[in-house]
């Protein structure tokens, strides 16, 4: 491991397509400190002081100081990191990609924020929490499909399902006045019409991209329908449910940063955390992930060893309906109180990109969720911080970013084997 | 031998096989099925079935006496107002169809090659936002330059839009889905900045300026009925598309490598080439309904322009099997039930959305003869299988 400093390394073949990559991502680090500088250096005055605020209000955590730091300095500052690790990346070369895209992530997204909120003051606490809590319903989307995809059933519908038990959650949880039933009515709601999905492609074959696209228009429909006939006239008796509480952890919820975002949330986001990482340790460490995988993957091989191919989708599909459903009360009793026509918004879509974005995997699907959720974050913040140029096109940076990464590292995302076909003996 | 014989006499190759009869009983069975739930739908919520249902009709296709007495009053009088009023149901659904056609063909296309372009509504939307561009921005152009260079601009736009997911998947292996999940939303964003920065009409409105005359797709009547030549220009890209994808070597190649990528590369098919430009083609395709809506409909672009008609398209693509003429009906049938649910609304105060409703359960049971040959017991003919999606298309 005696990497030479001039010579090309003996007996250390760095491949081509590595080489290759090296050069483009340097001088895309190098294209990031000169981006930070012309939009972002030029435009920001010298003595200007840019506040990131750290605390919350009316959280518990210790409060510490803000950060204040000269604007023009910072974003300088920045320009010069990424220009000096593209460098140093073109000519050593950095190991791992994630730290190169860390860097080129990091530095852009500290610069534009150093310039928005120059001579402001940005709640840096605030954004990074909101980003989590946002990220909830699509990474329930995501792990929803997961579970699903796992076990070779595209569920597509997983926009139907939870506009629908985003309703019955609200309407559930109204008229019992209790939250906790509204939660369950909504699981509920979610694992039947997934059983509708599961016996539609199981037993009579229908396309499972059909199924769930007519998931989605009869969702759309009947809740829409629903809302205009009933909830419209009887809001107060039908549709104001309330929220589930925050529920804050001793101990933990007092840690700066950390607290008033993982351990000062609602019931319904720390199923989530549960639920990844049960999900990721289930489908790789226990039986049932592997019967599930090896479902997904070769059905037939699964049947010959006396897997029940049938059952296990059945299982999957429908457990993945119940975890959309936790998606959909999210919407309703886990944030506003209230429905709203279409108020999934295409929540349901980013989750499916989520899924495919990281793989088919339930880490991977969070941390992808966690983008959108950030996206979906900055969108509010950019509304108060009024940043002179269009925010649209600061809007639209997580989808082209996703699209970059996408194609620059990710590349080649491979569905499991069998997913989308049906399985006959 | 006789057999054999007996077998192909009575079933020539309709579009799924077995005779024409054959292979719309389904259909229409399903579609029968489809009213009978959202029959049951409007009577739980205490609405008269028929009261309903007649006013979607009236809604969709107009009604006779009215047309005949329309025809008479012209007639002997000349005055057509009672003739238009009968028309306009008719004309107003062949109008909803429209885009329907456009952006279920640019869905089906995606499918005959293994793609799955959910991105029809950013498409749709793109290719909108050009015509109207080239709408109302040039000026003193005669009619028979400027609507093609409207239209051409329109599909050129949604060309672009999809041949990006196209070539990144092509070239690097990124999904198309969400790929195209992501250009719908930039899509959105960027319609969003044009919309009150440099496309905005004066005014406060975010809309875009009226298209000159020039540039509108002309009518086939006068005011109140809309119709117009966006409709016959979808039926000829519907030909066009079936004429190409059924005739002529590329559009072979492209369903070879729909059906069978790992097999069309071993003949020398160019997968990379293929995608590129099926992409290129569905997007072109939506995006010229978007500009038929804008230059022959509503005259100018305004937010949320697009709604729903991505997803639609999927569900049309689906209906009509991928086949450019069944996705002209599934088109027509979704058009004349959402037009006709307009008129249930205001006549019947039947809430719009259970057109939605029935719209789903008739996609079901379409994509799955099964339950219909099970709930009405119709014996089982085999019948030729066309492969509608293959999963995530990868």
């Amino acid at each position: 491991m005696t990497t030479t400093t001039t010579t090309p390394p003996v007996g250390h073949v760095i491949p081509i397509s590595t080489r290759k990559s090296q050069t483009l991502y340097g001088f895309v680090l190098i294209g990031v400190g000169l981006l930070i500088f012309l939009l972002f250096g030029l435009d920001t005055e010298a003595g200007v002081t840019t506040t990131f605020g750290m605390n919350l209000v009316g959280s518990e955590a210790v409060t510490i100081p803000n950060i204040i730091v000269p604007s023009q300095a910072t974003v300088f500052l920045m320009a010069a990191v990424a220009v000096f690790i593209g460098a140093f990346h073109l000519s050593r070369g950095i190991r791992s990609l994630g730290v190169v895209l860390g860097v080129i992530a990091l530095t852009f997204i500290i610069a534009f924020l150093t310039w928005a909120a120059q001579d402001k003051s940005f709640n840096l606490t605030g954004m990074i929490s909101s980003s989590f809590v946002r990220a909830t319903p699509i990474a329930l989307a995501a792990l929803c499909g997961v579970v699903s995809e796992r076990a070779g059933v595209i569920n597509i519908g997983i926009e139907g399902i939870m506009l629908l038990s985003a309703q019955v959650a609200v309407v559930a949880a109204t008229v019992t006045q209790n939250l906790w039933i509204g939660l369950l009515m909504a699981i509920l709601a979610g694992a039947l019409i997934a059983a509708l999905h599961a016996f539609l492609v199981i037993r009579f074959k229908v396309d499972q991209i059909v199924s769930g696209v007519a998931i989605n228009i009869v969702g759309a429909g009947t809740t829409s329908f629903i809302s205009s006939r009933f909830l419209e006239r009887a809001t107060d008796t039908l549709n104001n449910s309330g929220t589930f509480p925050i529920i804050k952890i001793p101990l933990l919820s007092k840690i700066p940063v950390l607290g008033p975002t993982l351990f000062e949330n609602n019931i319904i986001v720390y199923l989530m955390v549960f639920l990844v990482i049960a999900l990721h340790l289930m489908l790789f460490r226990t039986p049932w992930g592997l019967r599930t995988r090896a479902v997904g993957e070769h059905p037939k091989a699964a049947d010959t060893l006396g897997v029940n191919v049938h059952l296990v989708r059945y299982i999957n599909v429908i457990l993945g309906g119940m975890i959309a459903g936790i998606g959909g009360a999210y919407f309703t009793i886990g944030s506003v109180g209230r429905f709203d026509e279409i108020m999934t918004a295409g929540k349901g879509f980013i989750g499916l990109a989520a899924m495919i974005f990281g793989k088919w995997n339930p880490i991977g699907a969070f941390a992808s969720s966690l983008i959108f959720g950030f996206a979906d974050s900055l969108q509010v913040k950019l509304q108060i911080l009024r940043v002179p140029i269009p925010s649209e096109f600061l809007l639209m940076a997580p989808y082209i970013v996703t699209m970059i990464i996408l194609t620059g590292v990710v590349g080649r995302a491979i569905p499991p084997a069998a997913d989308g076909q049906p399985y006959e003996k | 031998m006789t057999q054999t014989a007996t077998v192909k006499a009575t079933k020539p190759k309709g579009i799924g096989g077995g005779t024409l009869g054959q292979a719309l009983l389904v259909p229409a069975l399903a579609v029968l099925s489809g009213l009978i739930i959202g029959a049951i739908f409007i009577l739980a919520i205490g609405e008269n079935v028929l009261t309903a249902y007649g006013a979607l009709f009236r809604g969709s296709f107009g009604s006779l006496p009215a047309l005949i007495e329309g025809i008479r009053v012209y007639f002997s009088t000349g005055e057509n107002q009672a003739l238009v009023r009968a028309l306009y149901p008719f004309t107003e659904s062949l109008v909803t169809a429209t885009p329907y056609i456009l952006t279920g063909l640019s869905v089906a296309v995606g499918f005959r090659c293994g793609l799955f372009n959910i991105g029809a509504e950013g498409q749709f939307f793109i290719g909108a936002l050009c015509s109207a561009f080239v709408g109302y921005s040039i000026r003193g152009l005669p009619a028979f330059i400027h609507l093609p260079l409207a239209i051409l601009g329109g599909a050129l736009g949604g060309a672009v839009w999809g041949m990006i997911p196209g070539y990144l998947k092509a070239r690097f292996g990124a999904h198309e889905v969400v790929n195209t999940i992501m250009m719908n939303w930039i899509a959105f964003r960027l319609s969003d900045w044009l919309l009150n920065g440099p496309m905005q009409a004066s005014g406060f409105r975010p809309v875009t300026p009226n298209i000159q005359p020039t540039a509108e797709l002309p009518r086939f009547f006068a005011d109140p009925l809309r119709f117009n030549w966006g409709f016959v220009l979808a039926l000829v890209m519907a030909y066009i598309v079936y004429w190409f994808l059924f005739k002529t070597t590329l559009g072979f190649e492209i369903r070879s490598v729909g059906a069978n990528p790992d097999a069309a590369r071993y003949a020398g098919m160019n997968i990379v080439k293929n995608f590129v430009f099926v992409m290129a083609l569905a997007g072109g395709l939506a995006g010229m309904a978007g500009s038929a809506q804008v230059l022959g409909v509503d005259h100018w672009v305004g937010q949320g322009f697009a709604a729903g008609y991505g997803f639609d398209a999927i569900a049309l693509a689906l209906v009509g099997k991928s086949h450019p003429f069944g996705v002209v009906l599934a088109a027509l049938l979704f058009g004349f039930l959402r037009s006709g649910a307009t008129e249930m609304q205001s006549m019947a105060g039947i809430p719009i959305d259970i057109i939605s409703i029935i719209q789903g359960l008739v996609i079901i049971f379409i994509a799955a003869p099964a339950i219909i040959r099970w709930i009405y017991r119709i014996p089982t003919i085999k019948t030729e299988e066309t492969v509608l999606t293959r999963g995530w298309g990868s």
